[in-house]
């Protein structure tokens, strides 16, 4: 090639690759930020989490993780999420089925309704139900009467957790209900089948990664909600002390290494909640795709013939 | 096991403002298939779903092998559906979506194997029991949509846009084939489609819609060859359209003149529709000759044994023309050149002033 060549043809390649053409040095250089900024408030406060868990060793990492209180917090947060996530799996179902598959009056207020949760704040949650149920709320002479509590008590958590965390699997089902439309529920109705048989054995499969998906997010919603739980909750260790509240009482008490052990848990609910959010998230997309879902290994292998159609 | 509708009504939307099917009647009859054609939005789809009571009618009565069926549940109905989609459970077996329909009747599983593996074999899928719907080609899909449907053993078969996802080599294929099937199998079938052509080839009896009503319904034969509105002449045939006035009784479009339609008043404005194939092309001469005009070759496209020709006429408007290639080659004439134009047959309508 003669001298006069590299000039030129560096101008035109930068012409045709276009926007993503920056030097070297500068894709380097922004890489290098990002990927600090991300171990910076990322990866270094969840490492910390653990080296403040096992500061004292291990010994006093698990007594702090059975201490009594601990262990009510832990059974409580895990009540309420025994609770919580199966309620709203049976709303966000049948709020999905109804926004997917039928018009009706008031169908556009349900759809706005549904986000609420996602946009106020968890404390407002809280209070609204403070409001309603407390001593001095609308309904609170009236339960006080017949000798229900429900603020300041596993109830009122409960409600609160189910609020903050009310249209997760909802909103998943519906974009996986929307995206496929109902043929299938509709052969099956003419092949015969009831109204319970077509859930069950038809749109209930359909949408099993959406729902999957959407219950993962809730449960790991529900377990780690503080704003909404500490307002209606009364903090009564060892009553009604969940997970997250205990750990600020701890941290507050200047205990830190049974804050961080109790923390510990809930970052490893989080990492594990990522680990299974991908794996769903990985069946959802091969499903996509055509190819049978996880679940169903191929009988045989596969002959070599065209797949045609979608 | 006659299939006949009277005067079925569907408006869709909160105030019923859009109209999908306006007293629609027709019959199909016993044992063959009866296809209503029509362009998109012109309102067949709906009533296919009427019928199958996926829909409910805002009028009209649907009657099934006799007896009236209107209010009568979907799966009551006795009737087999095909979806353009196909609408196969994904998550399923061929063998278990065959046998949908009667594992929900509680029938034995021996006597659903059965029924499956005949039905594997009368669609030409033996052994395909095992695979998954995601695991088969778009023809193979609606095949096994077609032998679910036939497992329940329905009444009447209704089909919407089969083949309307498949590319048209496997189209041609699966109508033959669909020929064949419901030869052998006698089913009443009532096929949805926008393709004349399989409309025509497929049945004997074709009920043509238009914006929600039935424009003729007839044998191929009567639609093709007596239309009974412009539409039906133009929508058949993709025919061109010249324009002229009723003069002595004649249809007169300037450059031709034909047989005007029976009670036509004198100056009326006219269309005539000629079919591409209906206009013959020959070597230009000198004298003079009645209904031949000349004309110049714009544009040649040969398809096939086909040559579509662009023709522009001596009074300026264009008409397209289909010959077979050997009475081209025959003619020796190409792009620029002139010829003489005869108009072998025109449908001739009054041009209606309420549009």
């Amino acid at each position: 090639m003669s001298a006069s060549l590299p000039p030129i043809r560096s101008v035109a390649s930068r012409r045709q690759v276009g926007v993503a053409s920056e030097r070297p040095w500068v894709r380097r250089l922004l890489t290098t930020i990002a990927l600090a900024f991300v171990a910076m408030f990322l990866l270094v406060p969840l490492l910390l989490v653990f080296a403040e868990a096992f500061a004292k060793g291990p010994a006093a990492y698990f007594a702090a993780i059975i201490d009594d209180e601990a262990l009510s917090a832990i059974r409580l947060t895990l009540l309420i999420a025994a609770i919580v996530v199966p309620l709203n799996f049976a709303f966000g179902v049948c709020a999905a089925w109804l926004l997917a598959r039928y018009d009706f009056f008031g169908k556009s207020v349900l759809l706005a309704l549904i986000d609420l949760p996602f946009s106020v704040s968890p404390v407002i949650a809280g209070l609204i139900f403070v409001l309603l149920f407390g001593a001095q709320g609308w309904f609170g002479p009236f339960l006080g009467d017949h000798g229900v509590s429900i603020i300041f008590a596993v109830p009122g958590i409960v409600l609160a957790t189910a609020f903050v965390t009310f249209s997760l699997v909802a909103r998943e089902v519906l974009a996986v209900m929307q995206a496929q439309g109902s043929a299938e529920e509709e052969a099956a109705f003419i092949l015969g089948a009831s109204g319970w048989q077509i859930f069950w054995h038809v749109s209930l499969p359909k949408i099993r990664w959406g729902v999957l998906y959407g219950v993962i997010l809730c449960n790991a919603r529900a377990m780690g909600e503080f704003g909404a739980v500490s307002v209606v909750s009364g903090h009564v260790r060892g009553q009604t002390n969940t997970m997250p509240l205990e750990v600020e009482i701890l941290y507050n008490e200047y205990r830190f290494v049974g804050a961080f052990a109790v923390a510990s848990l809930l970052t490893l609910l989080a990492v594990a909640t990522l680990i299974f959010k991908k794996l769903v998230e990985r069946a959802v997309s091969r499903q996509r795709r055509g190819a049978p879902a996880a679940g169903h290994a191929l009988p045989f292998a596969l002959p070599a013939q065209p797949t045609g159609g979608r | 096991m006659s299939v006949v509708v009277h005067g079925l009504s569907k408006r869709f939307g909160r105030q019923g403002e859009a109209a999908a099917a306006t007293g629609v009647s027709f019959a199909a009859p016993t044992g063959h298939i009866t296809s209503l054609l029509g362009p998109s939005g012109s309102g067949k789809s709906t009533v296919l779903r009427l019928i199958a009571g996926l829909e409910e009618p805002d009028e009209g009565r649907i009657e099934i092998d006799g007896s009236d069926c209107t209010t009568t549940p979907a799966r009551a109905r006795g009737v087999g559906f095909a979806f353009q989609s196909y609408a196969l459970f994904d998550h399923m077996t061929v063998h278990d979506n065959i046998g949908f329909g009667l594992r929900i009747r509680k029938t034995g599983r021996a006597a659903i194997d059965a029924k499956v593996e005949e039905l594997l074999s009368l669609v030409k899928l033996p052994g395909y029991g095992a695979r998954y719907p995601s695991q088969l080609s778009g023809g193979q899909r609606q095949r096994i949509a077609l032998a679910r449907a036939l497992a329940i053993r329905p009444k009447v078969l209704l089909l919407d846009e089969p083949f309307g996802a498949l590319d048209a080599r496997v189209r041609v294929e699966l109508r033959e084939w669909l020929s064949e099937f419901q030869t052998s199998t006698g089913v009443t079938t009532i096929l949805v489609t926008h393709d004349q052509e399989e409309a025509f080839e497929l049945s004997e009896h074709v009920v043509l819609l238009q914006d929600g009503k039935v424009v003729q319904s007839g044998t191929p034969h009567d639609l093709y060859d007596r239309p009974a509105t412009p539409f039906v002449a133009s929508f058949l045939g993709g025919a061109n359209v010249l324009r002229g006035q009723i003069r002595d009784g004649r249809a007169d479009m300037g450059s031709f003149a034909v047989a005007g339609p029976a009670g036509a008043e004198n100056g009326a404005s006219v269309q005539a529709f000629v079919r591409p194939q209906d206009i013959r092309l020959e070597k230009p001469t000198d004298e003079p000759i009645a209904n031949v005009q000349l004309a110049r070759i714009e544009r040649m496209t040969r398809i096939g044994g086909n040559v579509k020709l662009a023709v522009r006429l001596g009074t300026g408007e264009a008409v397209t023309v289909q010959m077979a290639k050997g009475e081209v080659d025959g003619l020796g004439v190409e792009q620029g050149d002139r010829v003489m134009v005869d108009l072998k047959e025109a449908k001739v309508f009054v041009e209606d002033y309420t549009i």
